[in-house]
This record gives structure tokens, C-alpha cells and sequence, in this order.
């Protein structure tokens, strides 16, 4: 469904060399995957290694250098289709909950911002307080919150009216960019329980980047190690154990087991 | 092993809110005390109102017994006094820690400036000892970097460091790994156990996170909405707890914790 295509993305060195001129550092190296429809993948990297810019340029936000992404065959940086199709079909949560909800917004209007997006793909009206309701309540918040500011809420809640709202846009592919790493341990949890249910019932497809090989291992059907801008291995999470990768490796052996 | 921080009753209002309920607890020497708990249930809280961090508008009561004294009416001066050298603090967030203006090396000699009468020269040679002692490779070229130019691992890395250096009776860790990558986690829990073997320091261990108390903690006790809902060693939490919010954070993490080892040991289990 996604096919992400030779992709290079290389950004202004941050240490002038030169005197005239600029020269670039490389941060992403000719990277080439496919993401099947209804599959969680994994993206998995210390920091710094990239995961985070290949996020950019898988939700079109960041142009590479060379390459392209492909969404059901159509070229999203090569033609104005491929963009709108990428921006009808996949929606984002980051990391920063606290940023990527405006804070004069009620949760019945952030929500609303994701529902007017289905509208305009389905050219049907929708009754928003009812489709709020509905979506607080497949992230299990009650209705009770819509008149509440970003402020009263807490970082989990908050977390989950994000996810409501890539939820209301009626996307197939959702990346998650590091967006349950903040949170508390159990939060964490409980908001991964949440995403298998909803990929069941909605045959939802994820991007999930992050640090942590347990929310892998709980929510992932594939993953990809990335390391210093390279894929170092891209395998199923059953096959976890037998990885080459060394920071997989090293990964592996510094979880604290109980 | 004798006490060395004994808290009895310890509230703390805001205005009418009360944000810590009756903390108590003990850490002896040599022992460390995990707290856990969610964000906003007032682990950092207690801590902070022993060590006097907290503003005029908080309102303390209760009794904090370090060294025999009552930590809680100690004047500011004395308990300036007291915090950095017998009571050293590790926080979450190292890149936020250290004053961006400043060398870490002149970072550190801060510390030894306030607390001992050491030379210009034993200070550059203690600060260089402690960054090889944390396993910091070029403590020389480390010195005179800026807190911009190493990595949050690192940083902590010094901080604990800064943090041992005055071989202080009480360490208290305020989410030291939180903040941090998986790996670099790991080698930050391994310093910390060794601090506790080899130092005998009596520890306080604020954190979220099951496995790196489970590592760590002698004695646990959970916090949830100010107040302590559970105490006891670790096997007690896991298996005996009878609280409602401390079997949600146990069962939550046993239930990732499975699922990791049926896809990792697949062929073992």
C-alpha cells in the first residue's frame, strides 16, 4: 500500500567547513521498504539515527533529495495526485501532545478538525457532537470532556484525543511518531491496548516509530532497525531474536526483565 | 543498618489542595527506597519538601529526621548547606540541569568551590577522577566542553558523578532514566547499583517504571493522588498487593512483559 523507494534526505552540517558554501551531512541513506495494508510497522533507532526524518518524508513533509514514496502506485513528491492521496489516507500523532493541540481548542474542536477532513473526503455531512462522542469513546474518554480545554486534561488523555483525532479522519495508515513515549509506563499500555483494538475493528495500517523494543514486541508485526541513517535489518518481530543488528542486539540484552 | 532519613506524616498544601497526604517512610544506610507512581501523584513532591525546594506558597507539616534534625524547620541557609553535600540530588532531565553558559568543568568545580577548601589544582584532578571513575572517555576535552556538545547520557553520567563526589549519606535519583534512550538507560541503572554496593549510600529512587525498580529498590512504596497506597519489597508489590491502582501498574507491566517473551524466546518457551 505504501512503498517507500531509494530515499536520501541530507540536511545543512551544522559545522561550517567552508568558508563559502555549505556543505551536507546525509542523515538518510537510500532507504527502500514496503508497508502492506493492515501490517504494524516498527521503526526502531536510538536517537539520532534517523527514524524520526524518515517519519518526515513518509508523511510528506519533508522532500529527499532522491527517491520517492509510492502510495497505492502513486508518486507523492512526483505528482500532485500521490499528495493528495497521501493526505487523504494517512494521518500522524507526534510525540509533543502538549504542541500539536491548539490550546484555544475545545476537545470537540480538535476532534472536529478530523471529522471535517472526512467530510470533505466523503462529500456527506456528519453530525459532529455525535461523531465526538463516538470517537472519545473508542479511545475510552467519556463524553464528558468535550467542553474541556488541552490544559484540564492529563498528558495520557490529552495523548488519546490526539490519537481520536487521526482516528476521525477516517485514514487507513496512521504513524505515530515516538507518541507514547512521554507518558507513564502504564499509560503506555493501556493506549497500545487501545491501537490493537482499533487496527482489528478499522483494519487500520501503523507506522510506529520509537525507542522502545517492549511496545514493539507488544504492537508491532514487523520491524525496522535504523541505524546512523542505514536499514541495518528489516524482519518480522517473531524473528527478533535471531537479528544480526547489533544495536538489536544490545537493545535486547539491556531490557530489565522480571 | 541505622537511618538515615526518617519521614513521619509529611504533608504538603497548596492554597486549600493538598498535594502530599501523610507521607512516611524510612531509607537506611546502604538501602534504597523506590518510589513509584504515576506523573502528578506527588512522588517529586515529598522529595522536594524535605529538601526545602519548594516556594513560600506551599505549606509543609510533619516531621523529615536527617542526622538527628528536623530537616522540615532547618533555615534555608543551613539547608543549602545540607543539599549537595550530605543530601545530593540526580534529576530527570540533565540537559536542563546544567546552566548552558557554563563548562562542564566549571560546572563541577562549583560544587567543590561551596563544599570543600580544595585548590584550583585538586579540583581540576578530583573533577577529571570522577569522569573516569563514570567511565567518560577525554575527561581532558570533557571539561571544557558545553552541556550542548555531549549527549543526555553522558550528561547524566556526570551529574551522578558530580552527585557521588561528595560522598554524600543520601542520594535521591528523581526520574534519572526517564528522560533517556533504552541502552543508555541500562548503563545508567548499572552505575547506580554499583554506587549502591560499593558506597553503602542510602538511596531514593523516584520513578514509573517497574524494571528499573525492580533493579534497583530494596523497598518500594507507590503513590497515587498523594497519598502512599502500597508499601513493601518488590516481591510484595508483583505478587501480594491488595491495592487497586498498584495491581493496574503491576498487571499493565506483566502483561507487556509476557507478550515480549513469547516473541523473543519463542523456541525457549
Amino acid at each position: 500500500m505504501l512503498k517507500i523507494d531509494g530515499v536520501n534526505v541530507s540536511f545543512k552540517s551544522e559545522r561550517q567547513e567552508k568558508l563559502f558554501g555549505t556543505s551536507r551531512k546525509q542523515v538518510l541513506f537510500d532507504i527502500s521498504l514496503d508497508i502492506p495494508k493492515g501490517k504494524c510497522l516498527g521503526i526502531l533507532g536510538e536517537s539520532g539515527s534517523g527514524k524520526s526524518t524518515l517519519g518526515r518524508v513518509i508523511c510528506g513533509l519533508l522532500k529527499p533529495d532522491s527517491g520517492d514514496i509510492y502510495i497505492n502506485g502513486n508518486s507523492v513528491y512526483g505528482s500532485k495526485i500521490g499528495k493528495k492521496e497521501l493526505r487523504n489516507k494517512l494521518s500522524v500523532v507526534f510525540q509533543d501532545y502538549t504542541t500539536s493541540a491548539n490550546p484555544r481548542f475545545k476537545v470537540k474542536d480538535i476532534i472536529s478538525e478530523g471529522i471535517a477532513v472526512k467530510e470533505r473526503k466523503t462529500g456527506q455531512k456528519i453530525d459532529r457532537l455525535a461523531e465526538v462522542t463516538k470517537m472519545l469513546e473508542i479511545v475510552g474518554l467519556s463524553g464528558d470532556y468535550i467542553n474541556r480545554y488541552p490544559h484540564e486534561l492529563s498528558g495520557g488523555q490529552l495523548q488519546r484525543v490526539c490519537i481520536a483525532r487521526a482516528v476521525a479522519c477516517n485514514s487507513d495508515i496512521i504513524l505515530f511518531d515516538e507518541a507514547i513515549s512521554s507518558l507513564d509506563a502504564h499509560t503506555q499500555v493501556q493506549i497500545m491496548e487501545l491501537l490493537i483494538k482499533l487496527k482489528e475493528n478499522l483494519n487500520l495500517t501503523y507506522i510506529f516509530i520509537t525507542h522502545d523494543l517492549t511496545s514493539i514486541t507488544y504492537l508491532c508485526d514487523d520491524v525496522l532497525f535504523l541505524y546512523r541513517g542505514r536499514v541495518t535489518e528489516h524482519i518480522p518481530v517473531s524473528e527478533i531474536s535471531k537479528t544480526k543488528d547489533l544495536y538489536a542486539k544490545k537493545l535486547l540484552s539491556s531490557i530489565i526483565e522480571f | 543498618m541505622s537511618v538515615v532519613l526518617d519521614l513521619k506524616n509529611v504533608s504538603v498544601k497548596l492554597d486549600d489542595k493538598v498535594i502530599v497526604e501523610n507521607s512516611s517512610f524510612t531509607v537506611r544506610k546502604g538501602e534504597c527506597l523506590g518510589i513509584l507512581g504515576e506523573s502528578g501523584s506527588g512522588k517529586s513532591m515529598t522529595v522536594k519538601a524535605v529538601l526545602g525546594l519548594l516556594d513560600k506558597n506551599f505549606e509543609t507539616s510533619g516531621v523529615a529526621i536527617f542526622n538527628g534534625e528536623n530537616l522540615l524547620n532547618k533555615s534555608k541557609e543551613s539547608l543549602r548547606n545540607i543539599r549537595g553535600k550530605d543530601i545530593t540530588m540526580v534529576l530527570q532531565n540533565p540537559m536542563t540541569c546544567f546552566d548552558p553558559l557554563y563548562r562542564i568543568g566549571n560546572q563541577m568545580a562549583e560544587t567543590f568551590k561551596t563544599h570543600t577548601n580544595w585548590s584550583n589544582e585538586e579540583i581540576y584532578k578530583n573533577s577529571l577522577d570522577i569522569l573516569n571513575r563514570m567511565k567518560i572517555r577525554d575527561g581532558e576535552e570533557v571539561l571544557k566542553k558545553y552541556p550542548h556538545q555531549i549527549s543526555g547520557g553522558m550528561l547524566q553520567r556526570i551529574m551522578i558523578g558530580i552527585a557521588m563526589a561528595m560522598k554524600p549519606k543520601l542520594l535521591i535519583a528523581d526520574e534519572p532514566t526517564t528522560a533517556i534512550d533504552a541502552i543508555t538507560q541500562y548503563e545508567i541503572m548499572q552505575e547506580f547499583q554499583k554506587i549502591k554496593e560499593e558506597h553503602e549510600t542510602a538511596m531514593i529512587f523516584i520513578t514509573h517504571d517497574l524494571g528499573a525498580v525492580s533493579l534497583i529498590a530494596d523497598d518500594i512504596v507507590v503513590m497515587n493522588n498523594g497519598k502512599i497506597v502500597e508499601r513493601g519489597d518488590f516481591n510484595h508489590i508483583i505478587h501480594n498487593s491488595k491495592d487497586s491502582y498498584t495491581r493496574l501498574l503491576v498487571e499493565k507491566r506483566i502483561s507487556v512483559m509476557k507478550k515480549y517473551r513469547e516473541v523473543v524466546y519463542r523456541e525457549e518457551v
